[in-house]
């Protein structure tokens, strides 16, 4: 088969299930249960440190 | 020490190569560039004399603001210049006496064009793209930027970037791309530039002191990664000459085409869309002074944005030579994308709920919330014109420049506006800003603006788009090419009125932040005290 007929059938068979599946477990990891609590303290990031950068005693695991 | 012997030799060596390139210059636009970088480099080299041996002190305590503060006045500067271009380009189509006799071949509407677009998106938005990354990343990572003077490369060398493209493009060189004019020496430079500022970016994140990513920073890496590869994908070329600045496309006919538009609409997605969207997630919760509505939506809104963006391209080229699976590949994807566009619109607008009061008592907050509705509009709309009936319709007329405009003026000009009206205080310590109510005339005289410039070319397009295909009783066309351009001319006085409101908006925005550095009152900053733990 030449080049292009090959990777046009791994475009559209393969790489359409993987892409997929990937953006399904994005949502999947996104929604999972008790994960509010840590998506919370994300938002907040924003509002932490604005004027200076975090000293080594300040860095959260 | 060593350090600054190498470089003297470097920019040494530079400024004589440039001299030897402009010397055997085989055109003006590659003799000006060539002369550009050799007085660029000899005066470097001076710099770098004049200031070996100094003691620099490493601030690692502190983030590092001078290069976003570099980058706010350059953002000022390069929207007023574009902002003009624009404003004189639209009236250059409504009059077309100021194609001046005297400056045929170099301000004509052809050369002006690419200078006005390029200065908008690369210039004003690359710059705010740029500073506000900068910001953003060291604040979300409590880290300093790292790479130490290597931020400040990437903001002089994406200056020398636009120079030479802008004085160029007036002097006749394009690879004629759209939004990929420069030519092949300035587009390997901005390639050099743009993996620095990758570096500078991923290893502020890499030495970050949050555990988790803020999304802001997921938007900005994507939009930095994406257009590296987009940029070099794009200008695979070969220069005729060394000494020249014309250059070969690699790819030929339609694939050629099909590039350039996949680089053409990632350009859209990923600069004006992925990038600004870094800024919403980040300016607007700042300004509302409270988390953005859902962390979880942005996420979502990320991951589908980069996963559908990427294939929307073909609709550029609908009935043409490309393939019809690609054409419908695009314009599926186009539809699409409208998903994830308004989710990430009701983040953005819903981040504000509990406080809509502000909307009457902060102006600020008011661009930012417009910006966002210009958002939800423009990625409305282009999905819309991405189908192929409608695209029949508005392809080729002047309904595609609105809703670019619609984008550009109403999304990434006023999240910008609204971001810089944020920083300059921040980053100069004062109390607030020198005047709001200049910032409720800004914000009035840029939506009137913006108003005026979509509504004359929704007018003008569809009506061009309906003339074009009017056939009588025999199936002969009604209407010579002429009689639209004719038809056109109110609208195009409309248009360049909506631009001068604009340029006029912004105009009073950088004298407001000029007075607010010089005049304003100095934020009243809290003592140093230790930490008590």
């Amino acid at each position: 088969m030449d080049t292009y007929s090959l990777t046009r059938a791994f475009a559209d068979s393969w790489a359409l299930l993987f892409l997929t599946l990937f953006f399904v477990g994005v949502i999947v990891w996104v929604f999972r249960p008790g994960s509010t609590k840590g998506h919370r303290d994300s938002a907040n990031i924003p509002f932490r440190h604005e004027d200076k950068p975090a000293t080594d005693k300040e860095a959260r695991p | 020490m060593m350090w600054d012997y190498v470089k003297m030799a470097l920019f040494g060596v530079i400024a004589v190569l440039a001299a030897i390139a402009a010397n055997y210059a085989r055109d003006a636009a590659y003799l000006v560039n060539a002369l550009t970088i050799m007085a660029v480099a000899a005066g470097m080299f001076f710099w770098t004399v004049r200031s070996t041996g100094e003691a620099k002190p490493v601030e690692e305590g502190e983030y590092m603001d001078g290069v976003v503060r570099a980058g706010v006045i350059a953002t000022c500067f390069w929207g007023v210049v574009g902002f003009a271009a624009g404003t004189f380009i639209a009236f250059q189509l409504a009059f077309p006496e100021l194609n001046f006799d005297w400056a045929q071949g170099y301000a004509n509407f052809g050369r002006l064009r690419p200078l006005h677009t390029s200065a908008v998106i690369f210039a004003f938005g690359g710059n705010a793209l740029i500073a506000t990354s900068f910001y953003v990343v060291q604040r979300t990572s409590a880290a300093r930027l790292w790479g130490g003077n290597a931020a400040w490369f990437v903001f002089w060398g994406f200056q020398l970037m636009i120079v030479l493209a802008a004085t160029g493009y007036l002097l006749g060189a394009t690879q004629s791309k759209e939004y990929a004019e420069p030519e092949w020496y300035v587009d390997w430079w901005l390639t050099i530039v743009w993996v620095v500022y990758l570096a500078v970016f991923l290893g502020t994140i890499i030495k970050r002191k949050e555990p988790h990513i803020y999304v802001a920073n997921w938007f900005y890496l994507s939009f930095i990664v994406t257009v590296a590869m987009l940029h070099v994908v794009n200008n695979l070329s070969i220069p005729v000459s060394i000494f020249g600045s014309k250059s070969v496309q690699v790819f030929a006919g339609v694939q050629d085409a099909m590039t350039q538009w996949w680089y053409g609409h990632n350009a859209v997605g990923f600069f004006l869309t992925a990038g600004f969207l870094g800024m919403m997630y980040y300016f607007v919760p700042k300004q509302a002074e409270r988390p953005v509505f859902s962390y979880k939506l942005s996420i979502i809104h990320f991951w589908a944005l980069i996963f559908l963006y990427i294939w929307a391209g073909p609709h550029h080229l609908h009935y043409t030579a490309l393939p019809d699976w690609a054409s419908t590949l695009g314009m599926v994807f186009s539809i699409m994308l409208w998903m994830p566009s308004w989710g990430g619109m009701i983040n953005g607008l819903m981040t504000l709920s509990g406080a809509w009061d502000k909307l009457r008592t902060d102006p600020v907050i008011r661009m930012m919330v417009v910006s966002v509705g210009f958002y939800g509009m423009s990625t409305f709309e282009g999905p819309m014109m991405s189908i192929k009936a409608v695209n029949s319709l508005s392809h080729y007329t002047d309904w595609t420049i609105g809703h670019v405009h619609s984008g550009a003026l109403g999304w990434n000009g006023m999240i910008t506006f609204g971001a810089l009206y944020f920083l300059v205080p921040k980053l100069w310590h004062r109390e607030r800003l020198y005047s709001l109510s200049m910032v409720s005339w800004h914000f009035w005289l840029a939506t009137i603006g913006i108003v005026l410039y979509a509504s004359a070319m929704w007018v003008t397009g569809i009506m061009e788009g309906l003339m074009w295909r009017e056939v009588d009783a025999q199936g002969f066309l009604v209407n010579s090419f002429a009689d639209t351009v004719a038809a056109k001319f109110p609208m195009y006085v409309v248009r360049g009125t909506g631009g001068l409101l604009y340029i006029t908006g912004a105009l009073i925005m950088c004298y407001n932040l000029w007075k607010t550095v010089t005049s304003a009152p100095a934020e009243a900053r809290a003592p140093v005290a230790a930490p008590a733990e």
